[in-house]
């Protein structure tokens, strides 16, 4: 029983893990555009439709470098020249505009690549369990954790060290007075937008290898990415962190008493964190408004 | 304005309402696809309710939609052998659900309003989708049949005539229809205008801004989910599709295609989303591309509507 519960754990922290990543993405766009990029599940299944492809001609670890970034550069564009756009608008229009490309970018990797779910090749070295007793820890599952924490160490590195990193935090703050100080915004919010697709394309490669390539894994993750940024808590990206681990370890360990409530457990959450603090565990009260 | 201009679009509206299963079949349509496009139309003016009188951003409306589909179905297939019975309960189920949730949420505002609502659609589709035993699961929920009604001392047939069930749908929306327009005229109504208008401006007068949006919130579910108790009695049928997330995106480019400062404007909208999706989906695999495009399109080059689009030629 004790080994049944650490195994749900340990995979809810590995789904979690996912959810995080992909929600500060979202996050990251959402604080800096105010836009909720809905089609951020479709960058997903995106990326991990390129990864598939690109991994017999560039090998494992070349299909992970390379498929997220070239989702970014989608992303880049889609911002340049639909998103920008929308900005000042009512945000309905921005969230209706990304709703349409969800459906596009779904119904596109259908086309391409089939409706079918497709097998993701995953090298041995990382598909062995790491021991008998702990089965369930398969080397890949112990190296998506392990690369999702480089990869979110990396991102506040980035946030909290460099030129573009403080611009988009200072950014987040106040966009108006950024620009004042000569900073071309509209290159920050290119760049912002690339880097949140970039997370979720990195996100997408990743889960490909854990559930399976098929049409419909964005729009099957992009709803906990709401949740958990709406549990840590608005425009607060260590939050955001929180709020997908926690999420994924709670309904990891739901599947063991009750399996059939596994999707909703996240829910029910949200609703105890927005009744007892509706800006989320560590929000910003003011953001709410 | 005379009263006469003022009371033009009720009676172009109405008119064509009331004939539109004549000239729907000569475009080569057909009396349920009328009755679909009523169905919507009221869901979608019961959002735009909240979302063009009140300026509140819900993307979830689909929940109240399903809740009120489920809740004639379940009616049907497990309790009381009437569809007026069947109704109030899929009304009720939804509205109060929309009460409970709207709670919970009517301190938020904006961009996050909306995801949170978004989060809560999805609660009722899993659970929809996972208690296979009653709900039918993915399958849907299926062994039940709408059944005629009685309206005083006399019965209409339902169940046989789909002209009958097209103008039962019609007489309720042209009452939910009349009751959205009285509360939009009552105090209550111009006070939500005007918290749409100016938010913070309402609260200085001492508007209890939270309790109004609430309200709206719960109206405006309330006419969601008769609509989805008048769906699955269309259909005969219910399934978590009608609960999801594209649902209650379908339900916003409704309200913004026809107008969402207009009040038939959601009707118009769809109207033309209906028949566009039949359209499509008759002829191609891949209609998900062509809805989603037309979002993008709708977004960017006609974010006014057709209602929008039609009022703003004269005054320029």
């Amino acid at each position: 029983m004790a080994q049944l519960v650490l195994f749900d754990a340990f995979n809810g922290l590995v789904v979690g893990a996912f959810y995080a990543l992909m929600a500060l993405g979202l996050s990251l766009i959402l604080n800096l555009s105010g836009v909720i990029n809905f089609a951020h599940g479709g960058f997903l299944a995106v990326a991990a439709y390129l990864a598939y492809t690109l991994i017999p001609r560039l090998g494992f670890w070349g299909g992970l470098v390379v498929a997220p970034l070239l989702t970014a550069g989608l992303g880049l564009l889609v911002e340049r020249f639909l998103i920008r756009r929308l900005y000042g608008r009512d945000p309905l229009y921005s969230l209706l505009l990304t709703f349409g490309l969800a459906y596009v970018f779904e119904d596109g990797t259908r086309v391409l690549w089939g409706a079918q779910a497709l097998p993701y090749p995953v090298p041995p070295s990382l598909s062995t369990p790491v021991s008998a007793t702990l089965f369930f820890l398969t080397g890949y599952r112990v190296f998506m954790v392990l690369l999702v924490a480089a990869a979110v160490t990396a991102l506040f590195l980035v946030l909290a060290r460099t030129r573009l990193g403080i611009r988009i935090r200072a950014g987040t703050q106040d966009l108006e007075t950024v620009s004042v100080l000569g900073i071309n915004v509209r290159v920050l919010r290119n760049l912002n937008f690339g880097l949140g697709v970039y997370l979720a394309g990195l996100a997408g490669v990743l889960a490909a290898g854990m559930l399976g390539l098929e049409p419909t894994i964005g729009s099957s993750l992009i709803m906990p990415s709401f949740v958990a940024i709406i549990v840590g808590g608005l425009g607060s990206l260590p939050g955001t962190l929180l709020g997908g681990l926690l999420i994924g370890v709670a309904s990891g360990v739901t599947t063991v008493f009750f399996p059939s409530a596994t999707e909703a457990v996240i829910y029910v959450m949200m609703a105890a964190v927005l009744l007892v603090r509706p800006h989320g565990l560590l929000g910003d009260a003011a953001r709410i408004r | 304005m005379s009263r006469l201009e003022r009371h033009a679009p009720a009676f172009v509206a109405s008119a064509l309402l009331v004939t539109m299963p004549w000239w729907l079949q000569a475009a080569g349509g057909y009396t349920e696809l009328a009755s679909r496009i009523v169905i919507l139309g009221l869901a979608a003016m019961g959002l735009n309710f909240l979302l063009g009188f009140t300026g509140v951003l819900s993307f979830g409306h689909a929940a109240y939609f399903g809740l009120g589909g489920y809740g004639v179905a379940m009616t049907l297939r497990y309790l009381v052998p009437s569809s007026a019975v069947a109704i109030l309960v899929g009304v009720l189920a939804g509205t109060v659900a929309a009460a409970i949730i709207g709670a919970l949420i009517v301190k938020l505002r904006g961009v996050y309003f909306a995801m949170v609502t978004i989060a809560f659609g999805q609660v009722f589709y899993f659970v929809a989708f996972r208690w296979n035993r009653v709900t039918g699961g993915d399958d849907g929920l299926t062994g039940w049949a709408r059944l005629p009604v009685g309206v005083g001392p006399l019965t209409l047939d339902l169940r046989g005539s789909d002209l009958a069930f097209y103008y039962f749908v019609l007489a309720l929306l042209g009452l939910s229809a009349a009751a959205m327009g009285l509360l939009l005229r009552s105090p209550f109504g111009r006070t939500l205008l005007a918290i749409r208008e100016n938010e913070r401006r309402a609260r200085f007068l001492g508007i209890p801004v939270e309790r109004h949006i609430w309200l709206s919130f719960v109206v405006s579910a309330l006419f969601a989910s008769l609509a989805g108790a008048l769906f699955a009695l269309l259909n005969n049928f219910i399934d978590p599709r009608a609960l999801r997330w594209d649902q209650s995106g379908n339900f916003v480019i409704m309200a913004v295609l026809g107008g969402m400062r207009s009040f038939w404007g959601p009707l118009v909208g769809a109207g033309v989303f209906v028949l566009l999706q039949d359209l499509i989906s008759t002829r191609t695999q891949s209609w998900m591309s062509f809805v989603g495009a037309f979002f993008v399109l709708v977004v960017l080059f006609f974010p006014r509507g057709v209602l929008g689009f039609v009022r703003r030629r004269p005054a320029s």
